[in-house]
């Protein structure tokens, strides 16, 4: 047993930490009130290997792992968590199901381009009517000759719009229910795929969240991404893995807060002394870093399984769920600790708690969260 | 970073589950009406789980403290009663002998205590002296070749069982903080070393908590542990590892209480259907099972860096907050999913609920955590 960190991933650390401190950080605040995404930030990870961290360099990545991954999420969302999620989508979401089920051919093609980070990646799956109940999709592929015809729409896609590469289910025969769905992927610019409506969100402002249509979308049947039949395991499978990611962006989010925090708390002087030495805001202080440092090693665990191969379903279920719910705890706490001054955009910590708030939704509520444990737990 | 087991560790686990269901879960009854399982201690004694990290020199196994650890934790899932006396009689009442004794000290004690021959316990608290120790009374004033001791101990575990018991005195009445304080080395018959009443307690039935008082108590002058004034220093020393072996037993409560209402929700049907599977208690099970899986990795991490002689005094605080918060809580929430029948004698989760508790309490309140980590936050 060992709990170190080796070399490589404590550089991973302190060169993604550079980046996000000097490249990331600077703009945060104001690329959330503008809603915007900056493709340059992307860029630039792309030239530091990050947007391939985990794949092999024959595909276009650095060779490292699950791990070093979840450490780049987890510096990037200390700094600003819509960056975490463009990193984290882009390689879980995207990515790793062309890697793991893809042709060679799709490897070459696609895998190698979203590796390098010349074409950035999303994910479609979420419809108006099928949120966590994915199996009551409605957006149809047909196959015709050597295509299949796409109809139908998704919702949330992050990254959307921007990306260039999509990952998208679709129901190949509607009589099999979930046996019936398939994955392809779709490149942006396909005649009949058009991104829709972009949301205005409570948080992670600066990526961007947009509906994506189909209308008689034609996608080569080459693109079909693993077999017929076989796209509802691939989404399962997918976000298992990505909730890693997830759990990394939240427990930077409560790192970020936590910092913020524990700063202020020692400058800010009340009743002749700092807050800090006080009980009611130290205790506080505490029992944050407590649940953090307990979200990471859930999160660090969840990812070391995957990297040896081992189960991770339910580890990365209980690292999403623990951690999204202390993200949230966390940075309400940070906002109480900086008291009035916590509720202007002078400081970072409102962006943090709103920003929060997504990692109990997305890649599975918390409440999909306990229901895959409580499975895990009882069969 | 490997989270894997090592082999002897491994082993250790499965010996010691073993042990724990074969001898120590029959004998939990007679615990629960009030004896001390001193049957239990002495086949721990032939196993060599009395001095599990004591150096085989000095007649222990020699095993590193992840292994020592391990066995708090799993004995614990079956008797919290068996784990403290196990942990205190280690962590406080041999380390400090093995790590401030001298070499005679050391030769006498050590061997007896690591092979089970003599019982370890160790006394600190004082009335008017729990959270801030370095207020104790209890006097030490030396008188040619012996120091006599005046004073009162309360809530001295395994008091009145054991042989040896490690006691700190002011043997410096004019230096009113930490360092006027003594340690010395007390014999179970030494004249004027008389043990009071014996605690009715909550929870923990089976292990003896008692008072004991000094009335010109002579120990011998080369009993004296370390220097004079040392005495703080020695008993905050050990601090750390005693913790970690509280969160270890916090942990196996914990596990335990997640354990029986996993079985019993899995059996008992309401409605139709088996309560594991309706989302009111499988949502409880799940938050229970990630509680567990993040106080395990806190106990380990913390036990790995104390292993490795790291610095592990946060982490050591943090896991001890953390676990004894869970073990409660799943308690708690394990007598809920039992409904009436768990409010009963007829079933194992009345008992955790009992013996969490103590666990909020000793060897550092969890306020006390608090303290401490919120002071390693501002470094």
């Amino acid at each position: 047993m060992n709990f170190q960190l080796s070399e490589e991933h404590e550089m991973i650390r302190k060169m993604v930490r550079e980046f996000a401190e000097k490249e990331v950080a600077p703009t945060a605040a104001e690329r959330d009130e503008e809603e915007r995404f900056d493709r340059g930030i992307f860029n630039k990870m792309a030239e530091l290997g990050l947007t391939g961290i985990p794949w092999p360099e024959e595909y276009g990545g650095i060779g490292s792992d699950y791990l070093a991954y979840v450490i780049a999420v987890e510096e990037l969302s200390k700094v600003c968590a819509s960056t975490g999620v463009t990193l984290s989508a882009h390689i879980s979401l995207a990515s790793w199901p062309i890697y793991k089920f893809g042709t060679e051919e799709q490897k070459q093609k696609y895998l190698r381009a979203l590796a390098t980070g010349e074409k950035l990646g999303a994910y479609g799956l979420s419809e108006p009517g099928a949120g966590s109940d994915v199996a009551s999709m409605k957006t149809r592929a047909v196959r015709d000759g050597d295509y299949y015809v796409l109809n139908g729409s998704k919702v949330w896609i992050t990254n959307g719009g921007e990306a260039e590469i999509y990952v998208v289910f679709a129901i190949t025969d509607p009589e099999k229910r979930h046996k019936g769905i398939s994955a392809f992927i779709v490149e942006k610019g396909t005649p009949g795929f058009s991104i829709g409506k972009k949301e205005k969100k409570l948080g992670i402002r600066s990526s961007p969240t947009t509906e994506l249509i189909f209308e008689d979308c034609r996608i080569p049947k080459e693109n079909l991404l693993g077999q017929e039949g076989e796209g509802f395991k691939i989404a399962m499978m997918t976000l298992d893995g990505g909730r890693n990611g997830i759990a990394a962006q939240a427990v930077g989010i409560a790192q970020g807060a936590l910092d913020a925090a524990i700063e202020y708390a020692k400058q800010r002087v009340q009743f002749g002394k700092p807050i800090a030495e006080q009980q009611g805001v130290a205790f506080k202080l505490a029992d944050m870093a407590t649940a953090i440092e307990a979200a990471r090693l859930l999160t660090y665990q969840a990812a070391w399984l995957e990297t040896n191969g081992l189960p991770y379903g339910k580890a990365s279920a209980m690292a999403k769920l623990f951690a999204g719910d202390t993200a949230m705890k966390v940075t309400v706490d940070a906002v109480q600790i900086f008291g009035g001054n916590g509720y202007t955009k002078d400081y970072p910590v409102e962006r943090f708690m709103r920003d929060a708030k997504i990692t109990q939704i997305y890649e599975g509520t918390q409440e999909i969260q306990r229901l895959v444990i409580s499975r895990m737990l009882t069969r | 970073m490997n989270l894997q087991f090592t082999e002897e560790q491994e082993m250790m686990r499965k010996m010691v589950q073993e042990f724990a269901q074969t001898e120590i879960a029959p004998f939990v009854e007679h615990m629960e009406q009030g004896e001390f399982p001193r049957p239990i201690l002495n086949k721990m004694a032939e196993l060599g789980l009395m001095g599990i990290t004591v150096p085989e020199e000095y007649g222990g196994a020699g095993m590193d403290f992840i292994s020592y650890i391990i066995a708090i934790h799993e004995i614990s899932k079956v008797s919290a009663t068996v784990g403290v006396i196990l942990s205190v009689h280690t962590s406080v009442g041999t380390n400090p002998i093995l790590y401030f004794g001298t070499e005679e000290q050391k030769k006498k004690y050590v061997p007896k205590l690591a092979s089970g021959e003599y019982l370890g316990a160790f006394c600190l608290t004082e009335p008017g002296a729990g959270s801030d120790a370095k207020s104790l009374k209890t006097k030490a004033v030396r008188q040619g070749d012996y120091y006599i001791l005046n004073g009162s101990k309360i809530f001295i575990t395994n008091g009145g069982e054991a042989d040896t018991y490690i006691v700190f005195a002011r043997t410096d009445p004019n230096e009113k903080g930490s360092r006027g304080i003594s340690a010395f080395i007390v014999e179970k018959g030494t004249p004027g070393f008389i043990i009071g009443k014996d605690e009715k307690k909550m929870g923990l039935h089976g292990s003896r908590t008692v008072q004991i008082m000094f009335e010109d108590a002579k120990v011998p002058a080369e009993n004296l542990l370390g220097e004079e004034g040392q005495g703080f220093k020695i008993a905050m020393a050990n601090l750390d590892s005693g913790r970690i072996g509280i969160a270890a037993q916090s942990l196996g409560i914990a596990e335990a209480a997640l354990e029986h209402a996993t079985a019993y929700a899995k059996e008992r049907i309401q409605f139709g259907k088996p309560i594991a599977e309706q989302q009111g208690v499988a949502f409880k099970l799940a938050d229970m099972a990630t509680a567990v899986e993040a106080a395990k990795l806190l106990v380990y991490h913390a036990a790995f860096l104390r292993a490795q002689g790291l610095r592990c005094g946060k982490e050591a605080a943090m896991a001890k907050l953390f676990a004894s918060r869970t073990a409660m809580e799943n308690a708690i929430e394990a007598v809920q999913i039992f409904g009436g029948n768990g409010y009963t004698k007829d079933y194992p989760v009345e008992r955790l609920f009992r013996d969490a508790k103590i666990c909020e309490i000793y060897e550092g309140t969890s306020e006390i955590q608090r303290l401490v980590i919120s002071k390693y936050l501002y470094q």
